[in-house]
């Protein structure tokens, strides 16, 4: 093994692109689940949003409108969740197990024609003086547009939930449903709302897999990074920053195993594949093991309003 | 004074106001008004129609007939938010609060135009200053007392200037002090003018409270009074319409100690729960201890270590002298330690199930209604059927989900499921909690019957005059810890509000 060979500085560049696609699916889910609903579906929304990114920015040529168009279709196949759940009252985790293998099936149906086909390229955006600082420069400031983006997302996230009386209400209704409605919100509304905002946020970090990271259509390449989302949703104790920590996290470990193959450590292929997951899974048992977590009080609880 | 002086003074006039509900008519033609600085009580059993009626003045409910009129002008508004800005304001039964948000968050919540924060924290600090009810608005509302947390929701109400404050049962979780400290604010309120509607199933708080009271019966309104000049049986027989039936209780020379907790400390199982702390107290056959003491003590965590739910260390809980302390529900259940937990639905009961399946669920063992794993159910519904019968439970049939059951009726199926399986010991947390007068009577009587024929009775309540009803012993559970039971004879409401404040220690030194 030759450890020389990996590079901090390009480890920690690459560590902000692997995990942009979780961190955008898990800030989306902490809203919603923020607002009392737990959607399992991510990871088809997830699929979704990669397939129809990629053949909107193939057929467009333009990886920004196939953006657009992943968030839109994120966002669509989140109301059919909406529907079911808020108007039908369906059980939220059995609902949201069937849109993620919905999400999958729709994918590989849409994205047979695409196979094989390359994204087009999406440009980096080299920020003009910050990236030419040395070390931080190359790690903060030399990535693409959606980098950028999905920071922004989490920052706005942040001010919405805890500086504005939308982010109030929001947190209100997913804390208990009852007393919100008792003061005359309109919970439905509301948490259709962030479930449309979950799903375009699935979608965006779908799109990114497709269109940026691998860039092409393969069947199945979220690969399960809808479910890391949702853990990372628990390990964040449903807070923005901490999703982003919980993101950088799980990307580096993910940079770094890739690393550690390549410069052929003695670990087995296998165990290096499966460390972020199992990682993941260690800190959801020590945050569980410290009980109380903040949890939302209303948290996959069906609303029934009384009259 | 007249109805129609009343109507050209009032603050608020319902008029004819009517409300159907799919097979049962909530309100039906209600008339009345409510003067400014007046607290007009609203008194009725449940099901009478209270709640639907205030729910309509809020806005959360809108009426099928009828008109209201606020100050003169037509009033309707359609959600709570018109009513807020109306100048109508209601502390809620079940509080509405949002356990895991800070005071201020909760209380910008219920505003519909609140300040900045930091503005908001400065009023709060200053009108819960100024009312005696002193609040920090930093805090979780999580971490509040019951108290504390209904003065959340009275100063988010006092924030909006109301002109008419509804409160829905407001004292049944606090403590004999903090009901005196609600009351001066409330008379400080009245001489500004607000006009207050008060509904508590609590008589003798109305009679001091209130000046002027509307009878409820059915969704009709079927008397108006005085209550100052009413005593509390007067009121009660003109809820019910009847005369009242009022639990008799035969002095009994109390028998040889059958329960006996001795140093019982228990963690809780949950979160928000409250450990409890060196328990040690005794219970003999034929007695009644009451065990008093504000919600979130530790009334939930005796109950289970008693059951069995929570076990304790071996040694420290003897049923008649044999060591129970680390047995399961279904071997204490066997012994003859029966329990009937606070909560109907999910606890008691499981709503989904049919009353024969809720009477299998605690019955097997002591009825034999399971033989050699499997279930009698001719047996099982013969039992579900004599709980119906003895204790009057107002159902179509055994075969009816629990959970269609109104909470009354429920109550009686639950507490008759327990007694009459012969327990030596019954232990019953809350047991006419949310539940009417006439039905409240009749299982107050059931429990003191009980222990006429020789069983012991552990009644867990927060409704005082209950325990000094029908409790022989009382004692209170504070943070966790109980206090040496006292005789009830006797015993004054400061002694009791010391005893669930836990200073009961200071009074003896």
């Amino acid at each position: 093994m030759d450890l020389s060979q990996i590079n901090p500085l390009l480890l920690l560049a690459s560590l902000m692109v692997a995990a942009t696609p979780i961190l955008l699916a898990a800030i989306g889910e902490a809203v919603v689940e923020k607002a009392g609903v737990l959607n399992l579906g991510v990871e088809g929304m997830m699929i979704t949003g990669a397939v129809v990114g990629f053949a909107i920015g193939v057929n467009t040529g333009s990886p920004a409108v196939g953006f657009v168009a992943a968030a839109v279709a994120g966002a669509a196949l989140s109301m059919l969740f909406g529907v079911l759940v808020l108007y039908l009252m369906s059980n939220q985790v059995a609902t949201g197990l069937g849109l993620t293998l919905f999400g999958l099936g729709l994918s590989s149906l849409i994205g047979k024609p695409y196979e094989g086909m390359k994204a087009p390229s999406m440009a980096k955006w080299d920020i003009p003086l910050l990236s030419d600082i040395p070390v931080l420069g190359p790690i903060l400031f030399r990535h693409d547009p959606m980098v950028y983006v999905s920071l922004i997302i989490v920052t706005a996230t942040w001010y919405v939930l805890t500086r504005t009386r939308a982010g109030l209400i929001l947190r209100g209704v997913g804390e208990n449903h009852d007393a919100a409605h008792a003061l005359g919100y309109k919970v439905v509304r509301v948490r259709l709302m962030a479930i449309a905002f979950g799903g375009a946020c699935a979608g965006l970090g779908g799109a990114y897999v497709s269109l940026v990271r691998v860039p092409q259509w393969v069947e199945g390449m979220t690969a399960g990074a809808g479910w890391i989302a949702l853990a990372i949703v628990v390990f964040a104790s449903w807070r923005p920053w901490r999703v982003l920590l919980g993101a950088y996290l799980f990307g580096g470990i993910t940079v770094l195993q890739l690393n550690l193959q390549a410069a052929g450590a003695a670990i087995p292929v296998e165990i290096l594949a499966m460390s972020p997951y199992v990682v993941t899974i260690l800190v959801l048992v020590v945050i569980s093991l410290r009980g109380q977590h903040g949890a939302p009080g209303s948290l996959g609880r069906i609303f029934h309003a009384t009259h | 004074m007249t109805g129609d002086t009343r109507e050209n003074e009032a603050l608020l006039t319902l008029d004819g106001l009517t409300k159907a509900y799919p097979g049962v008519i909530a309100n039906n033609k209600v008339s009345f008004s409510i003067l400014p600085g007046e607290v007009h009580a609203l008194l009725g059993e449940n099901g009478a129609g209270k709640s639907t009626l205030v729910k309509m003045i809020y806005g959360l409910v809108k009426p099928d007939e009828g008109r209201m009129i606020l100050n003169n002008a037509p009033f309707s508004p359609t959600n709570p938010a018109a009513a807020r800005s109306s100048g109508v304001a209601m502390v809620f039964q079940h509080f509405s609060l949002f356990d895991a948000l800070s005071v201020a968050e909760n209380i910008a919540l219920g505003m519909d135009n609140p300040p900045h924060a930091r503005a908001l924290s400065a009023r709060i600090r200053e009108v819960s200053n100024a009312y005696g009810l002193p609040l920090d608005p930093e805090r979780v509302v999580g971490d509040l007392s019951a108290g504390e947390r209904q003065r959340v929701e009275i100063i988010r109400c006092l924030l909006q200037d109301p002109k008419l404050l509804i409160m829905d049962e407001p004292t049944s979780v606090l403590t004999p002090q903090e009901v005196d400290i609600l009351f001066e604010t409330l008379r400080k309120l009245t001489a500004e003018g607000t006009a207050i509607l008060y509904i508590s199933h609590k008589l003798e708080e109305i009679r001091s409270l209130c000046e002027h009271a509307t009878v409820l019966r059915l969704g009709h309104v079927v008397d108006t009074c005085d209550p100052r000049e009413k005593s509390a049986r007067e009121l009660a027989e003109m809820m019910v319409g009847d005369t009242l039936h009022v639990p008799s209780r035969e002095a009994a020379t109390p028998g040889p100690v059958v329960l006996a907790m001795n140093d019982v400390s228990m963690k809780s199982p949950s979160a928000f729960g409250t450990n409890l702390h060196n328990i040690s107290v005794e219970v003999r056959a034929g007695e009644v201890l009451g065990i008093g003491g504000v919600a979130g003590n530790g009334q939930d965590e005796l109950l289970a270590v008693l059951s069995g739910e929570g076990r304790a260390q071996s040694g420290t809980i003897t049923l008649a002298g044999d060591d129970i302390g680390a047995l399961y529900p279904n071997a204490r259940r066997a012994r003859g330690l029966l329990t009937a937990p606070e909560e109907r639905l999910g606890h008691s009961a499981a709503p989904d199930m049919s009353l024969t399946e809720n009477a299998l669920l605690t019955g097997a063992v002591r009825k034999q209604l399971v033989d050699r794993g499997f279930l009698r159910w001719g047996k099982t519904e013969a039992f579900a059927k004599t709980i119906i019968a003895e204790f009057d439970v107002r159902t179509p049939g055994p075969d009816n989900a629990a959970g269609s059951l109104s909470g009354g009726n429920l109550q009686k199926f639950v507490i008759g499921r327990e007694v009459l399986q012969d327990p030596e010991v019954l232990v019953v947390n809350q047991p006419t909690w949310g539940v009417d007068a006439s039905a409240a009577a009749a299982i107050r009587q059931s429990l003191l019957d009980l222990a006429h024929h020789g069983a012991a009775v552990i009644v867990i309540s927060q409704d005082l005059d209950e325990l000094m009803e029908i409790a022989d012993r009382f004692t209170a559970l504070n943070e966790g810890r109980l206090a040496d039971p006292v005789s009830t004879q006797g015993l004054d409401v400061e002694t009791i509000g010391l005893m669930m404040g836990g200073g009961e220690q200071e009074t003896a030194a």
